[in-house]
């Protein structure tokens, strides 16, 4: 038999963890946002191609798809937690 | 001799009773037990005194007396009420109506006998005042 | 050339033939529950494709060829929005799949109060954006068409592309009827047109990616070379407008939300949030790779084709150019797809939304209370669906043959600022609890207007709808009146323009209105509930008094959702209530479930409305109320039971009233009574007080005299000895608490006895019939003969007749025996026979010595105490009194 103690210390890292993903998650799109953004500050610029810009918008996609990929997982409720989901401030 | 008396019950006992001790007295006593034909009887007798019951077969005591009051010649006929129902209320109505005196069953020989003659000597007028006694008791203070 | 036009139509018809098919397959598997691979993420996410339209398969590259890397905010937005869904979408679909939404519409209309006049505003503006997308689709399928017939020689005039455009329309009515409307329950989903929706998702990609690397590695001879060609085309600068980039990217971001057809396959098809989890990332995958080719094809196709060539159709062209006919083929399927896929799902999710916010409200209105129990509701919403559908392509019809087609990228945009006002009252509605109905009415209204007037009225060209000089000095000369120029602000995009003043406006109206109006209680239970939609595991309390029962409810619910599912839900409610059968208890819970279920199918206005008409009075409680808890709710919660308080309070004065009312009149019949009681004591008392005094007094009494006088008191004493027992009786009857001894005997024994009793030899002749006397009574015998003693001392006392007679008459009524006494006298008068069971009713007899009146008072006690009963017989010619002996069950009972 595990110390309750353990257990409760184990499962509170857990969704701590959990927690400051789905902040992650959250920010995601706002970063997002701000990144496609960017090219506009070098719009008119005679050295600006837009060949440069669409691979830039292309790696970025791919890794903003990597991104969300990744924490897909993490941050979905578990079996224990379904239902109600506090908009945590912890 | 004698003055006449005009009894109205329906009492048989109670007929017996005081036609006996008012004959005794020198009276002379008619009877009569019937309510609506009392006071066919009344004119057609003009008796000195009427004592009259209250609960009466056809008619009661106190629509006889409110008629007989209204009638020309037995407008002051002396009348004499008896009723077993001695309430407060009973004797009032009666006294509205203009009794001359009133008397609750059951009551004592000697006090029938002086309000018949106090009635007839015309000196118990007055006493349907004095007589207001407390219901139950009965007696009557005049004598 | 060597694909003929006529393979080409055997080839797309079998095309159609092969989604036929797959929808029907899954329509089968999921019918036999096996649907589970059916709902799978990666469905769900194929099926988020028809996103990309034929405007995105042929328009991409047109509008690339056009306006360089812009068509890419189209599908960035998009991919803001779903890498986001932890903020936004999840909620979207928690709220849809809780309230059991059945479009946008619906979702609007449930959030402010389950209001119909939200959701005809919707619905209007929904089909109004939606018309010309669907018209573009018709357009790029038509014209991909006559790509082919004029490559295979046959040039294709008006006449076929309207011809070929009306089959399009037909086919595709045809597929939607019979695979979007098969089933009424948003909740069943629509497993076929899913499935084939994510076919054709594999389709159009397959076939963009196959040109795309065909274009790049075929013909550009690999990546270097094709960056090379880009920086060599006319689109090689970056010159992007600031405002259009940022723009577009919050119009198609706001279009992925708002769009009637991604909210159907976004929120109404899904069937497990977690889904949305993995679309979040394989949705925006699927966009990348739809665009990755976009510009390289555009760019080959502007240095390869002959100039003037349509860049719209480069995707089909260059292929065909190239000698490729297979590749063209492909690409024409794709693009058969897209526009397919897309007319397919919008028209589902217009026709949903026209049927139940429009169609069927008026339908609803137009019939008496009671009819939803009674009319087929099932068979009208089908049907209003259908014709639903008709409805829809038709108008996509009539404006394709009337809109002369600019070009694509245009329309799209045109009709994703229109959808986009929807936004603000969607967002604010599931973020903001203080958004109500008037905010979202107003603000709507005003985005649509200003949408209409600056972007969709002008987009019909010059002279079309607003005339040129309209469009350059504004309505009556009014310059910031102007289409292009709201506010005198010249210089922006027209679609810039338009969406932010249209969105802005919108904004303000919404917020205006939401601060200035005052929701109803049910809108904001509806708020709450939205809003807080993760916190809410369970439905809304709304209805609190069931006055309706089970059984209408569960017809009405037969007629909605149909038999078997109806019945399934009530069964499963009464199991669940510990209950047989298939009629649970109305629980408000039970209510607001149905109306959800109800709701999948008919939208939540509609559930609400019919659900309401079932139910009487039934309104938000004070205790909902308090859930929405603020001070309103409260104020409410305590009129009322003020209210309830002052209702107490006159009932109490009502009781007491009564209870005075009751008191004085037993104080009347106690009077009475005790002056009764007065006299019948009296009058004995009276004679024996006489007579004594008479014979203490003595005197001259003769000996006869003396002992008739005392005969008199001692009878007069027994008299009141009598009256006193009767009395004591009478009592002792009346408060119950009487003991009864019983005893068998026969009842002509019984008689026998009573004449002796009741001294009736000499004085009345007595005839019996001993033979019908033999009964056996089991009773109190002593009491029954006290009864028939007193009637028959009755008969002796007052039968009036010159020879008294009284017949004892036995016989059996029923069950029951019973005992007539009828005497040949008078009888008694009719006015009279009322009362003569009652205390003292003794009627004015003539003076015989008798009871004091209590005697047959006594005999009704006493045959009420033994379960018999006495009761005067009128019409026998005297007096006649019927004794019902008791009963032997009630004998048994004693």
């Amino acid at each position: 038999m595990k110390a309750p103690a353990n257990r409760s210390v184990f499962l509170a890292r857990a969704s701590f963890r959990r927690r400051r993903l789905r902040d992650a998650a959250r920010m995601l799109p706002i970063l997002a946002l701000v990144l496609v953004l960017m090219p506009l500050l070098q719009t008119g610029h005679p050295e600006a191609r837009s060949s440069g810009v669409l691979i830039y918008l292309f790696v970025l996609w791919v890794l903003l798809i990597a991104a969300a990929a990744a924490l897909v997982r993490p941050i979905l409720p578990t079996r224990d937690e379904t239902g109600s989901e506090p908009e945590d401030t912890a | 001799m004698g003055k006449r008396v005009l009894l109205i019950e329906d009492e048989p006992n109670i007929i017996e009773a005081i036609s006996f001790i008012l004959s005794r007295d020198g009276w002379t006593v008619h009877t009569h037990s019937e309510g609506d034909t009392a006071l066919a009887k009344l004119k057609a007798q003009t008796p000195d005194i009427v004592i009259l019951d209250v609960m009466l077969p056809g008619r009661s005591g106190y629509d006889i007396l409110q008629d007989l009051r209204q009638t020309d010649g037995l407008r002051d006929l002396p009348v004499m009420m008896l009723t077993a129902r001695g309430q407060t209320k009973d004797r009032e109505l009666a006294e509205r109506l203009g009794v001359s005196h009133f008397m609750t069953k059951p009551f004592a020989n000697a006090d029938i006998l002086s309000a018949v003659r106090a009635l007839a000597d015309g000196t118990g007028v007055g006493d349907t005042v004095i007589g207001r006694a407390a219901p139950g008791r009965g007696a009557v203070n005049g004598a | 050339m060597i694909v003929s036009f006529n393979t080409l139509v055997a080839v797309a018809l079998t095309y159609v033939a092969f989604l036929f098919a797959v929808a029907f397959a899954a329509e089968r598997r999921a019918a036999r529950g096996n649907e589970a691979w059916l709902r799978s993420s990666a469905i769900y996410t194929l099926s988020l494709s028809v996103y990309c339209t034929a405007w995105t398969f042929y328009g991409a590259v047109g509008y690339a060829a056009r306006s360089g890397l812009e068509y890419l905010t189209i599908y960035l937005g998009p991919t803001i929005v779903m890498v986001g869904w932890w903020w936004g979408l999840r909620k979207l679909v928690r709220i849809g799949r809780s309230q059991r939404i059945t479009s946008i519409a619906d979702l609007v209309s449930s959030r402010y109060g389950k209001s119909t006049g939200l959701g005809v505003i919707v619905t209007l503006m929904a089909v109004v954006g939606t018309t010309p997308y669907i018209a573009l689709q018709l357009q790029s399928v038509t014209l991909s068409f006559s790509v082919f017939a004029s490559g295979a020689g046959g040039g294709w005039g008006e006449a076929d592309l309207w011809s070929a455009g009306l089959w399009v329309a037909v086919g595709l009515a045809l597929f939607t009827i019979l695979f979007g409307t098969r089933n009424l329950d948003a909740n069943e989903r629509h497993h076929g047109v899913v499935m084939a929706i994510a076919v054709e998702a594999v389709v159009k990609l397959a076939a963009l990616l196959a040109v795309g690397i065909f274009v790049v590695w075929g013909l550009a001879g690999g990546i270097g070379p094709v960056l090379a060609q880009i920086d060599a085309s006319p689109i090689a600068r970056w010159e992007q407008s600031g405002g259009r980039w940022a723009g577009l990217i919050f119009l198609s971001g706001a279009a992925l939300l708002c769009l009637p057809r991604m909210f159907q396959v976004l929120v109404v098809e899904n069937a497990d949030e977690r889904h949305l989890g993995t679309a979040s990332w394989a949705f925006p995958l699927y966009l990348m790779l739809m665009s990755l080719f976009v510009v390289p094809i555009a760019v080959m196709g502007l240095s390869l084709l002959p100039e003037g060539s349509n860049p719209d159709l480069f995707v089909l062209t260059l292929p065909l150019s190239q000698g490729k006919d297979g590749l063209a083929m492909l690409s024409f399927l794709g693009g058969l797809s897209s526009a397919t896929s897309m007319v397919i799902v919008a028209t589902i999710a217009l026709a949903t939304m026209v049927s139940n916010h429009i169609v069927l409200p008026v339908w609803l209105s137009s019939r008496s209370e009671g009819a939803i129990v009674s009319g087929d509701v099932r068979g009208v919403v089908l049907l209003s669906r259908r014709l639903s559908i008709v409805g829809v392509l038709a108008l996509g019809y009539t404006y394709f043959r009337l809109s002369g087609g600019g070009a694509l990228a245009a329309i799209g945009l045109i009709s994703f600022a229109g959808v986009a006002q929807i936004l603000p009252a969607m967002i604010g509605g599931i973020y903001w609890r203080g958004a109500n109905r008037w905010g979202a009415a107003a603000g709507l209204i005003t985005g649509f207007v200003v949408w209409g007037w600056t972007l969709f009225l002008p987009s019909f060209g010059e002279g079309g709808v607003l005339s040129a000089r309209l469009l350059a000095e504004g309505p009556f000369g009014i310059g910031w009146l102007r289409p292009y120029a709201l506010f005198g602000i010249e210089g922006l995009d027209p679609v810039v323009h338009s969406v932010m003043w249209s969105i802005l406006l919108n904004t303000c109206a919404f917020f205006t209105g939401s601060v200035v109006g005052f929701p109803t209680p049910l809108e904001r239970l509806q708020g709450a509930q939205i809003v807080n939609v993760f916190e809410h595991s369970d439905g809304p309390r709304t209805w609190s008094r069931q006055a309706a029962g089970a059984e209408d409810l569960l017809i009405m619910a037969q007629r909605i959702i149909g038999p078997i599912e109806a019945q399934a839900i009530f069964q499963t409610e009464a199991r669940r209530q510990g209950k047989q059968g298939f009629l649970p208890d109305v629980s408000p819970e039970f209510v607001d479930f149905l109306e959800r279920e109800l709701a999948g199918s008919v939208g939540a206005a509609t559930a609400h409305a019919m659900i309401g008409q079932m139910i009487e009075g039934a309104t938000v409680s004070v205790e909902d109320l308090i859930a929405v808890a603020d001070e309103a709710a409260q104020i409410m919660e305590y009129s009322n039971r003020l209210e309830a308080k002052s209702r107490e309070q006159e009932r109490t004065a009502r009781a007491l009233r009564d209870a005075n009312d009751k008191l004085t009149q037993l104080s009347i019949q106690k009077d009475a009574f005790l002056s009764q009681i007065s006299h019948e004591l009296r009058t004995p008392m009276t004679s024996i007080r006489a007579f004594s005094e008479i014979l203490r007094d003595g005197g001259d009494l003769k000996g006869e005299e003396l002992t008739r006088y005392a005969g008199i008191i001692h009878a007069e004493a027994v008299r009141l000895t009598r009256l006193l027992d009767d009395l004591l009786d009478l009592s002792v009857l009346e408060n119950g608490n009487v003991t009864l001894n019983r005893q068998q005997g026969s009842l002509e024994e019984l008689l026998d006895r009573s004449v002796a009793a009741a001294g009736a030899a000499g004085a009345l002749t007595v005839r019996r019939n001993r033979g019908r006397e033999q009964a056996i009574l089991d009773t109190d015998l002593d009491r029954l003969a006290q009864v028939f003693i007193n009637l028959i001392a009755n008969a002796r006392k007052y039968c009036t007749a010159p020879n008294p007679e009284l017949r004892i008459e036995v016989r059996r009524i029923g069950d029951r025996d019973v005992v007539d006494f009828i005497d040949n006298g008078d009888g008694i008068a009719a006015e009279s026979r009322d009362v003569i069971f009652e205390k003292f009713s003794r009627l004015a007899d003539h003076g015989t010595a008798g009871g004091a009146g209590l005697g047959l008072a006594i005999c009704r006690e006493i045959m009420g105490r033994l379960g018999g009963a006495i009761a005067y017989q009128p019409g026998q010619g005297g007096a006649a009194f019927r004794v019902t002996l008791p009963g032997r069950a009630a004998l048994a009972a004693q």
